[in-house]
């Protein structure tokens, strides 16, 4: 470590819709040494092989891809000037946020940050984490392994395939595969519900007459150079196969959309506390983690299924650690009310508050645990019911979020806690 | 009179609104269930005339990092022409570089409606 420390006021670790979004938050809020780090050779992130529709209806008010979605907030950030550094890998962030990257051009650089963004995004839940029986063929491929590779390398990976698990990806990669020449025999999901969002059901399964397996999995994979045949059985409620309900298809191809994970090694390393329901950073109202000065945002933070959000949320990041390290508000002086997440709801980001440093209106999002219908979203500060918001639908696979006014806050004042929850009427 | 009602899922974007269109001898009389315009134009659409984007990938000539350039429709087009849009870009390349917006195939499969690339290569 013999290279003098390199100083920027924010360092961002990742250049998808997070960290460009992040970026331009922390400019807009007034601060201009920023410097984004992206391991990738191209800013964008997974954007660039979400090659389907139905991007930015919230932000820009109209449909985009997600290769156009990204190409405005690189526009953008190039507009501004903001500074980044192309095929560079962070290799660890300290508590003190000194991050040290790597790249081929510059070998090993270190920089003191005053305030790091997080914005790693996440990555899918591989097959060793499910725990299939048979052998290890070719054929099977995560959703997203098989997106990159039929629309950035323009390769088929299989022409005849089973999906397991209905997240997002795979049921776009069902339509997708089928636009290719392929046929998807069907989704099979473990789940009495669908990991994904309806809209994707519509327009990727029930377009094409693909059927969506519920309460079902892959017990067998047959074949030992190349997958030949996956077999598919219903399970029970406590998602146990059934014997007797097993089905051979005969397939080349096997692909996984099992969930997603948040990609937090570089946070756990650093010592940043994360929840154990999002398997993200812990975060307050500024979106900043329990080490001062780190801020988290986008799929590192929770796993979303809207971009448009997600760079809501990066944005008041990126304003919140430029308000940070222009010394603005104090460390953590302020008092914090957490948010209990319960009944229903599985968790809250952010899951404190302080009512001096949140603005005038704070979005809370959270999932809820199960299928629910006609139920009511419930805010109580303290005792006192201050929401109570009928919902005809609420699923798993759809984020959901509140709002809390910073005049309600200030209208309760001795509160020991704020409680998000699920209720039947 | 021959009162019909259709339960939709809106696509329009991830919110996915539950629509329930009604229709009186064949004609949509209401949309409900929808929180934006997109959704009662859709529902309208969906229960007469169903469309979509497509959205696809051609090989790109000519880029020193890209082999595959993504496109889309430049506005929907009949569902039932999907597939048709799809393999009329059989054996097209586009030619780098590429910006967004740019017409990679006019009038795709007698549509009207244009292929744009959705990336610049």
């Amino acid at each position: 470590m013999s290279k003098e420390l390199e100083r920027h006021a924010i360092v961002v670790v990742g250049g998808g819709p997070a960290g460009l979004a992040a970026a331009i938050g922390a400019y807009e809020a007034g601060e201009r040494d920023i410097l984004v780090l992206e391991r990738d050779t191209q800013l964008g992130g997974i954007l660039n092989q979400c090659i389907h529709n139905g991007f930015g209806l919230h932000t820009f008010k109209e449909e985009l891809t997600g290769p156009e979605y990204a190409a405005r907030y690189i526009a953008r950030a190039d507009e501004l000037g903001v500074e980044r550094r192309l095929g560079t890998m962070v290799m660890d962030i300290s508590d003190d946020r000194v991050v040290t990257a790597v790249s081929s051009e510059a070998g090993i650089t270190r920089i003191q940050a005053g305030a790091v963004i997080l914005a790693m995004g996440c990555r899918e839940r591989p097959r060793g984490a499910l725990a299939t029986p048979g052998y290890r063929p070719a054929g099977i491929y995560s959703a997203g392994t098989a997106q990159r590779l039929v629309n950035i390398e323009g390769q088929l990976p299989g022409r005849n395939v089973v999906i397991l698990g209905s997240g997002d990806i795979g049921l776009i990669m069902a339509r997708r595969m089928t636009f290719e020449g392929a046929h998807v025999q069907c989704v099979a999901e473990i789940m009495p519900y669908s990991g994904g969002l309806k809209r994707n059901i519509v327009q990727c399964l029930d377009d094409f007459g693909i059927p969506l397996l519920l309460s079902h999995t892959v017990t067998r994979i047959e074949g030992r150079q190349r997958v030949e045949a996956v077999w598919i059985a219903e399970v029970d409620e406590r998602m146990r196969p059934i014997a007797g309900t097993e089905v051979r298809y005969p397939c080349d191809t096997l692909l996984l959309s099992v969930g997603l994970l948040p990609e937090n090694e570089l946070s756990r390393e650093a010592g940043v506390e994360l929840s154990p329901v999002t398997r993200g950073p812990v975060v307050n109202e500024s979106l900043e983690t329990s080490i001062p000065g780190v801020f988290a945002c986008g799929n590192v933070l929770h796993v979303h299924d809207l971009v448009d959000y997600v760079s809501e949320e990066a944005a008041t990041a990126g304003a919140s650690a430029a308000r940070f390290v222009q010394g603005a508000v104090d460390a953590d002086d302020a008092q914090r009310i957490p948010i209990v997440a319960t009944d229903g709801v599985r968790y809250t980001v952010p899951s404190t508050v302080s009512v001096e440093r949140m603005p005038e209106a704070l979005t809370v999002r959270f999932r809820v645990g199960n299928v629910y219908r006609d139920h009511y979203v419930s805010v109580y500060l303290g005792d006192d019911r201050i929401q109570h918001r009928k919902k005809r639908v609420m699923a798993p696979g759809e984020m959901e979020q509140v709002t809390l006014k910073r005049a309600e806050l200030l209208a309760h004042p001795d509160i020991a806690s704020i409680t998000v929850k699920l209720e039947e009427e | 009179m021959a009162t019909e009602t259709r339960e939709l899922t809106c696509i329009n974007c991830p919110l996915g609104c539950q629509l329930t269109v009604t229709l009186v001898d064949g004609e949509v009389t209401s949309v409900a269930g929808n929180t934006c315009k997109r959704g009662d134009t859709y529902g309208r659409k969906e229960v007469t005339n169903p469309t979509r984007i497509v959205t696809t990938t051609v090989p790109v000539e000519g880029s020193a990092t890209e082999r595959m350039v993504s496109v889309k429709t430049a506005s929907d087009v009949p569902k039932g022409k999907m597939f048709e849009v799809v393999a009329a870009l059989k054996g097209v390349t586009a030619q780098a570089p590429v910006a967004i917006g740019d017409v990679i195939l006019a009038n795709v499969a007698g549509t009207g409606v244009d292929i744009i690339a959705t990336r610049n290569v």
